[in-house]
């Protein structure tokens, strides 16, 4: 299972990278949403998978997954939607102000080299 | 903290007043201020004489970093107290002089002073720091005030220029003793300069050594102006001639000799370090002083000469450094060149001090440098003509000035090269006294040049922008002074010998000490018929003739081009190298974010492969993995399918749809994972991120629905494969090797009896971990905000519109 995950954590880098490298502001925003579920995944398989049961108190349970990467990826999860979020609207007004998505021509002009 | 440090810090204190005094008090010249400062600092230093004289030492230690072993201490010695007299005491009549020539109605004083007082703070630290560190912080404040005080008058072209010329070359030089200081470090484990003359006979077996000897010697040639580094000295004189008496020839070009002294100790015992300090000073002389003839303003003559004199100081402290190899000897004749450097460090400052101040008054009270247009002032300024004379004769060598004992004791330890049996001094050593002897007629020409060319022969008074007349009393004190201690020196130089040269000597040659050998400081006029008083003659007599026939010789200095000066170099490798950055940096900086992009992808996993290759990282554990179900891999496909349809999508619509895909499946195996609230959390947040895309993309009207399709871009995606590649061995890596047990298991026996709660994910997120939670609040705040602001203000050009 481990391995299996380790792969798809590459694949989803992989796209998210060249996404990333487009010219297109939304497949820019798209690509960074790959790489945090990329990123959640890779967080989560680093401890291990399935090593006991859900991390919620009972009292025949002696073994529980580790919570802590849990704790961390939860927060991710939020900071990425955030960020995701404010690239979107940064990306909207962009369109709105300069009537382009494409990266190639946003590029700053000679004069304020 | 001890008065020694304050002492030390106290210019650094002062200038912190300057300003409001300035301001406040309008109708005082600030220098009255000012100069309450060297004039304490000095009384107090004067105080230590009778320590040193007694051949004792006043250490002080202000703890600075102990753990890096950088700790203020003050070291107060012969040699070290030597300079800080000269400092204090230069120091106070160039801010007397300079009351009278700076005027309070027209000049930023505050600037000035306070970078002069920044200076002298700098100076001391420079001199009496016995840690290298703490000795190159103040010597780097040195470099830099001397570059603020040349560029005082910062709308004249050459002031800018002289001032990022000196600063270029000084720093370019600090910085490499820097690298010399680290070596030393590495070599002895201390940054103490006492404590590695300790360790000298160990650093100099040390492959270390040699390296460290030329950075620490670049960082002296460089600010002492020797040659080749000398161009920056004459360009300097752009400064108010205060600052060119005081920083450009009495204390700040010192400070590389100070450091050749202070290093003598930890290096001396080298022949490379006598072959290239003595080398370098002797031909520093004669090229300063074959230059001076050409000039024709007075701080040009003024400026070579300072260089030439350097190297005449460098050159007898690369002699004197013989001394050390013949510690068996009774009556060690060799130690002659390291007085003489030490006595004639003291008179240079004392003669050169004064013509600067002289040259100063010239162009005051006339109007020009230019000793074309000069001549005949001697009726119109009497005074100054004085000062002007002694000074240039003590410079060219003349009794029964100052001058004329150091160059006989000068001679002396020229000759002495000629005894030396060591590091191939018997067959080379010749040239030492001979290019000394030619480079002391030429400075015997440029000594009359300078003070005849100006005050005597024809007057043109109608070429003068000014009408010229004596300066006023005030102007007059302070090269009165210094021009009386020429005097005074040469009559009675046995004043200093035992007060300061000795107790100088002994901190520049401590081993020898150490060995019983005693110093003796005999400075006397006559030394009956020897071969330093042919020499002496034979320079007079051909002074005079070269500067009689002076206009028939001089084409000689317009053979050598322009484009073979070492300024000619400076000038084109500085214009190179900025035309080369700015091509770089626009090749660089393309204004492309792809292209930034590829740069940060491509470093990140150049760095990480290759920490995971040479570490052996790449390990792969297959004990104790997790079973794998056939839904899962179903899932697993799902997920790889998303991710690859978004990069083949025609449509914003499949595109977005399928990034819904992948986090929903996401939140699926979040769910397996035993992640339960992982997994609610994804479910929400994928269903309001995609609404929130269909929001921006979709129902916008006026972009097209659809989009082109991506062409292939091959590097994008070597790129894009590699990055995945790291990822994936990461992962493999991270999961198969541990280190440490989790710290999980503190949460977990916890969370009941401290947190009182079983979920614990959340006990973890509010409770354990609670400030993480509440600054990532924070960020979703900011982030909101500047959503509103986006969503609500328009820019001015849309609200026109």
């Amino acid at each position: 299972m481990e391995f299996l995950m380790c792969i798809i954590v590459g694949i989803l880098f992989a796209s998210a990278v060249y996404l990333i490298l487009s010219k297109s502001l939304l497949r820019i925003i798209i690509g960074t949403g790959l790489l945090s579920h990329g990123a959640h995944l890779l967080l989560l398989t680093m401890s291990g998978l399935k090593t006991g049961a859900a991390p919620v108190l009972s009292d025949n349970v002696t073994s529980y997954t580790d919570p802590l990467p849990q704790a961390l990826v939860l927060t991710a999860i939020v900071i990425s939607f955030g960020v995701t979020a404010f690239f979107l609207v940064l990306a909207y007004r962009t369109y709105q102000e300069l009537g382009t998505d494409n990266m190639e021509e946003m590029r700053g002009t000679e004069s304020h080299d | 903290m001890s008065l020694l440090h304050l002492a030390i810090v106290l210019p650094f204190l002062a200038a912190v007043f300057i300003p409001f005094l300035f301001k406040g008090l309008r109708n005082i010249h600030t220098g009255w201020f000012v100069l309450l400062v060297p004039l304490l600092l000095f009384i107090y230093f004067v105080q230590y004489l009778p320590v040193t004289r007694d051949g004792e030492t006043v250490t002080k230690t202000l703890e600075w970093i102990p753990s890096l072993g950088i700790n203020f201490i003050a070291h107060v010695d012969g040699l070290g107290l030597l300079f800080a007299m000269l400092i204090t005491g230069i120091g106070a009549l160039v801010v007397l002089y300079s009351i009278y020539y700076l005027a309070k109605e027209k000049e930023a004083l505050h600037n000035f002073y306070v970078y002069l007082l920044m200076f002298m703070g700098a100076m001391l630290g420079v001199v009496l720091s016995d840690n290298l560190i703490v000795l190159y912080m103040f010597w780097e404040f040195t470099s830099i005030s001397s570059f603020l005080l040349i560029g005082y008058w910062y709308d004249r072209e050459r002031s800018r220029y002289g001032a990022q010329k000196s600063m270029l070359i000084t720093v370019f030089g600090g910085l490499s003793m820097l690298g010399g200081i680290v070596l030393l470090y590495l070599m002895g484990n201390t940054f103490s300069i006492q404590e590695l003359i300790g360790l000298s006979d160990v650093l100099i077996t040390d492959p270390l050594f040699i390296p460290a000897l030329i950075l620490i010697l670049l960082g002296a040639f460089t600010k002492s102006a020797q040659f080749p580094f000398h161009i920056w000295l004459p360009d300097a004189m752009e400064a108010p001639t205060p600052v060119s008496a005081y920083l450009h020839s009495a204390t700040m070009v010192k400070a590389g000799i100070y450091l050749v002294a202070r290093m003598s100790p930890v290096f001396a015992e080298s022949g490379l370090w006598l072959w290239l300090v003595a080398g370098f000073g002797i031909f520093t002389l004669f090229w300063g002083s074959f230059n001076a003839v050409k000039q024709t303003d007075l701080k040009a003559i003024l400026a070579y000469s300072t260089i030439s004199q350097l190297g005449l100081i460098m050159s007898l402290l690369g002699v004197g450094a013989a001394a050390l190899h013949y510690d068996y000897l009774d009556d060690n004749i060799y130690m002659v060149a390291t007085i003489a450097a030490v006595f004639h460090l003291i008179n240079h400052a004392t003669f050169k001090g004064s013509l600067f101040m002289m040259a100063g008054i010239v162009d005051h009270e006339t109007g020009t440098r230019d000793i074309r247009k000069l001549g005949g002032l001697v009726n119109l300024m009497p005074i100054t003509f004085t000062i002007a004379i002694i000074g240039s004769f003590s410079m060219a060598g003349l009794p029964p000035f100052n001058g004329f004992l150091s160059k006989e004791m000068f001679l002396t330890g020229m000759l002495s090269v000629l005894e030396l049996d060591l590091f191939n001094l018997n067959t080379w050593g010749i040239l030492f006294p001979v290019i000394a002897w030619i480079a002391s007629v030429f400075t015997f020409v440029y000594s009359l040049k300078l003070v005849f060319k100006t005050f005597l022969g024809k007057p043109q008074f109608d070429q003068l922008p000014k009408k010229p007349h004596e300066a006023p009393i005030g102007m007059l004190i302070s090269p009165l002074v210094l021009i009386s201690m020429v005097v005074l020196f040469g009559f009675f130089p046995n004043l200093l010998s035992n007060s300061m040269i000795k107790p100088a000597v002994e901190a520049i040659l401590p081993s020898l000490v150490d060995a019983g050998q005693e110093v003796d400081v005999h400075i006397y006029f006559w030394h009956g018929f020897q071969p330093e008083l042919f020499m002496t003659l034979g320079i007079i007599l051909f002074g005079i003739v070269l500067y009689s026939t002076l206009a028939k010789w001089q084409g000689v200095y317009n053979r050598i081009p322009e484009r073979f000066t070492l300024n000619g170099l400076y000038d084109r490798g500085l214009a190179r190298s900025e035309s080369g950055g700015y091509r770089l940096t626009s090749g660089v900086m393309t204004g492309f974010m792809r292209t930034y992009l590829v740069y940060i992808f491509s470093f990140f996993t150049a760095i990480l492969l290759s920490t995971l290759i040479i570490k052996e990282g790449i390990v792969y554990d297959t004990s104790g993995l997790a079973a794998i179900q056939s839904y899962e891999v179903i899932l697993a496909l799902v997920l790889v399918a998303g991710a690859v349809t978004i990069l083949f999508a025609k449509s914003r619509l499949t595109s977005i749809v399928a990034l819904g895909v992948v986090g929903y499946s996401v939140a699926l195996f979040f769910v397996l994972f035993r992640a339960p609230d992982l997994a609610l959390t994804q479910l929400v947040i994928e269903t309001v991120t995609v609404a929130l895309f269909l929001l921006c993309f979709y129902h916008l009207p006026e972009i097209s629905r659809k989009e082109e399709r991506m062409r292939f871009r091959f590097g994008n995606a070597v790129l894009s494969v590699l990055v995945g590649a790291t990822m994936t061995l990461i992962a493999l890596s991270a999961f198969s090797q541990r280190s440490d047990e989790s710290i999980s298991q503190y949460h977990i026996d916890n969370v009941y009896e401290l947190a009182a709660g079983g979920n614990m994910v959340n006990v973890i997120l509010v409770d354990f971990r609670g400030f993480d939670t509440l600054f990532e609040i924070c960020v979703l705040g900011v982030g909101a905000l500047g959503i509103y602001a986006m969503v609500r203000y328009r820019t001015a050009r849309s609200e026109n519109e």
